[in-house]
């Protein structure tokens, strides 16, 4: 499976495990999603489990809640991470804060889903990563996958978990892999490992972080596209890295991170987001205070720069091969 | 600003901003409000189509006349037994709200909110609702607890945020969550709760459900975009939903022009989206609950949603922290031509040879004695700053069902520094 189908294969997998499972948003429903995700969900389950929405990301949002609040598994649907402000408020003050301030009398038990990241020409409002702004949200959880069989499990445990949950999909690899080289012909999932995804139901928990590459000169932690354009670079140049995919950034696996720092004694951390209190810099706190003296070297970071996401200047901007290569090199110098 | 361009010579374009009718010190005259008698309202029936209901949405729903008759087609005739609990529900609320202002004031709690000259729009409405009908109301709506029998002390115990607050001291005062009488937690972002009463009532209708929804905001919050996402889905999906608008004339200190009201009714809003609206005086327990329970049943019967615009009168300030003195003329709440909605109820009772003075005075003081020894029980579990609070290690559950690690290291060193320090650490 390709990583659309992987997630359509999850909603279908708990829709029909779990009456409570509704999916709801923007042209999900006849029409089976702008990127296909939903394709047949409609026609299986019927128009009260899938359905189209009026365009109102508060509206998706705030009714999700409800019908959370009444009992069911709400999985909604924002078409693109770079619109999912409108409903931050609902988000940030409502989902988040639900179970918290009724002490647990309510509940908010829904997966958003959302395609997030660039390096599709999307320009300004295609391309966001906004994970470090829910990150930053007590309350809520953050899955991002990197392929199929991830997509498929994390996306099944995060509609089973009972805490509301981001679900951002790199659109970048919803069709095969890329590692960052936009001239190379695109490599579709059929020649990668976790394009192998079982039809039925299987989980992999939140939290769990996943050793993509086993290593003793660095620790990378990346997540998402990043997973395979860091795999890329450390192919090409043979260094001994150890690439983590974090997988979850709430809740985040740190003793995973921490034992492989204290290993390689180094430690860099490649994200698409503007940097600026993006989530690498809780990384490189958190990795800082537990294993600095494991550290031989400075922590780096790569990521996009503390700009809009550009239309025409993408390759400039998206942390491609040759940065994160010139990290590499600089982290191994000391 | 000189301007050299095309057309310059036009007059100048002015910029309206609205101003309410009486500052402070201003002599008070209500005489142009329109009060149209009661009884004139024509009650159509429940499946009528949304776009018959402009005149209803711009006209007011009266029941009670000036001779404290029920009169009309929205007469909805309770018995004497039903309108004497109403009336009891209401002057609780009323005498709720007096112990706990005055226990804010002592300083047992940090905050308060009263709902006085309201009382009708949240206890009539409870009354002509089912028991578990799902309320998700605003933090004025207090009686919609009182309404359903639900404990004062437990009330208190909230606003305290005392050891036997269920909500562990997390929420403001009056920030209520009270699942068990089908009412929603309260939060403090104004509005949300609209979209998330709408997705109720769709669940409810997805599965089948007899239940129906109810919100209620003020018309302050009506200009929040939650207010036209929940009209919106309300209206494409028919949920079996009441939205109510609260028009008390004053969000904090901005009047209702601020929210539009000059140029519209708040039940017009409905209009647009397709909405059977109503636009009723919510100093008439007897139109709360008659435009209530007339909304319920078109909900019920799988005609959709209502907005019921409750015309009222915030009569005293927003809150504790408010002083209305500052920028409105303190003749406003007696001058108000609707009425006090107690009084309204009790005179109506009388009128009826059900009810009289000396009742009316014996019961306001067993009410009185009612919630003074609710709140004898409830500050024996504290009051605010008083050290019964919570563990405090309470702080950290709840975030996720599940403490994550980073939350559970942070409790441990909270623990470790109330301990370095000396401080009692709870459990």
């Amino acid at each position: 499976m390709n990583m659309i189908q992987a997630i359509n294969s999850a909603m279908e997998v708990m829709m029909a495990r779990d009456p409570a499972v509704v999916v709801l948003g923007e042209d999900v429903g006849y029409f089976g999603g702008v990127f296909r995700a939903t394709a047949g969900l409609q026609k299986k389950f019927g128009k009260t489990r899938v359905f189209d929405t009026p365009i109102t990301e508060c509206g998706i949002i705030g009714v999700a809640i409800g019908m959370g609040a009444y009992g069911l598994r709400p999985v909604p649907e924002i078409q693109f991470a770079d619109y999912i402000y409108p409903a931050l408020d609902q988000l940030a003050s409502e989902a988040a804060r639900l179970r918290y301030r009724s002490a647990g009398e309510f509940t908010a038990p829904i997966t958003i889903r959302s395609p997030f990241g660039g390096g599709i020409f999307g320009g300004q409002t295609h391309s966001q990563s906004p994970e470090g702004i829910f990150t930053h949200v007590s309350g809520i959880k953050t899955v991002i996958p990197s392929n199929p069989y991830d997509a498929k499990g994390l996306l099944i445990a995060a509609i089973e978990d009972n805490d509301p949950t981001l679900f951002f999909e790199p659109k970048r690899i919803y069709n095969g892999p890329f590692d960052g080289h936009y001239d190379h012909p695109v490599q579709p999932w059929a020649k990668h490992d976790g394009s192998e995804v079982p039809e039925e139901y299987y989980r992999i928990p939140l939290g769990t972080a996943k050793v993509v590459r086993a290593g003793e000169a660095v620790t990378i932690l990346a997540y998402g596209t990043m997973i395979h354009v860091v795999s890329g670079v450390v192919a090409a140049s043979g260094v001994d890295a150890e690439i983590i995919d974090l997988r979850t950034l709430i809740p985040l696996d740190i003793d995973t991170i921490t034992a492989s720092v204290e290993k390689t004694g180094r430690c860099m951390i490649v994200h698409e987001a503007t940097r600026t209190s993006g989530f690498g810099a809780e990384l490189a706190a958190q990795v800082q205070e537990r294993c600095f003296h494991s550290l031989e070297a400075p922590i780096e970071r790569v990521t996009g720069y503390d700009t809009p996401y550009p239309h025409s200047l993408e390759w400039a901007y998206f942390p491609g091969p040759v940065r994160i290569g010139e990290a590499l090199k600089k982290i191994l110098k000391d | 600003m000189p301007v050299d361009r095309p057309n310059a010579n036009l007059r100048p374009l002015s910029l309206h901003v609205p101003e309410p009718k009486f500052r402070p010190g201003d002599t008070v005259d209500f005489s142009d409000l329109a009060v149209p008698p009661a009884g004139a309202a024509p009650r159509p029936a429940s499946d009528a189509a949304p776009d018959s209901f402009r005149d209803l949405a711009y006209g007011l729903v009266r029941v009670l006349g000036e001779d404290n008759r029920a009169v009309g087609a929205w007469d909805p005739k309770l018995s004497p037994d039903r309108l004497r609990a109403m009336l009891r529900a209401m002057a609780l609320t009323r005498a709720f709200d007096e112990r706990m202002y005055r226990a804010q004031r002592q300083g047992k709690t940090s905050f308060y909110m009263k709902s006085t000259g309201e009382e009708a729009v949240a206890v009539a409405a409870a009354f002509a609702l089912l028991p578990d009908d799902m309320c998700f109301p605003s933090y004025r709506q207090q009686g919609l607890l009182i309404a359903r029998d639900w404990s004062l002390v437990d009330m208190m115990n909230q606003i305290y945020s005392n050891r036997a607050d269920r909500l562990h001291g997390k929420q403001l005062p009056i920030m209520y969550s009270v699942r068990e009488k089908s009412f929603f937690s309260i939060s403090g972002n104004l509005a949300t709760q609209y979209p998330q009463a709408v997705g109720w009532a769709m669940a409810s209708a997805a599965r089948g459900d007899t239940r129906i929804a109810a919100t209620w905001c003020g018309e302050g919050s009506t200009a929040e975009g939650d207010f036209h996402s929940a009209c919106t889905f309300a209206s494409v999906y028919r949920a079996p939903v009441i939205l109510n608008v609260v028009n008390n004339q004053w969000a904090i200190s901005s009047f209702s022009g601020f929210a539009g009201a000059e140029a519209t009714t708040f039940a017009a809003r409905a209009v647009g989206y397709g909405i059977a609206g109503l636009r009723i005086d919510g100093n008439d327990a007897l139109a709360v609950y008659a435009a209530t329970e007339w909304a319920a049943e078109r909900a019920r019967t799988n005609q959709g949603p209502t907005l019921i615009e409750h015309f009222t009168y915030r009569a005293e300030g927003h809150s504790t922290s408010d002083d209305p003195s500052q920028y409105r003329s303190a003749h406003e709440a007696a001058e108000w031509p609707l009425g006090d909605p107690i009084k309204r109820l009790k005179d109506h009772l009388i009128a009826l040879g059900e009810w009289d003075e000396e009742r009316q005075a014996a019961m306001d003081l067993e009410l009185a004695e009612t919630v003074k020894a609710a709140a004898r029980e409830a500050e024996k579990n504290g009051v605010l700053g008083h050290g019964l609070h919570q563990p405090l290690e309470t702080m950290f559950e709840e975030v996720f069902e599940d403490m994550p690690w980073h939350l559970a290291e942070q409790r441990q060193e909270m623990l470790d520094e109330a301990k370095a320090a000396g401080l009692e650490i709870g459990r």
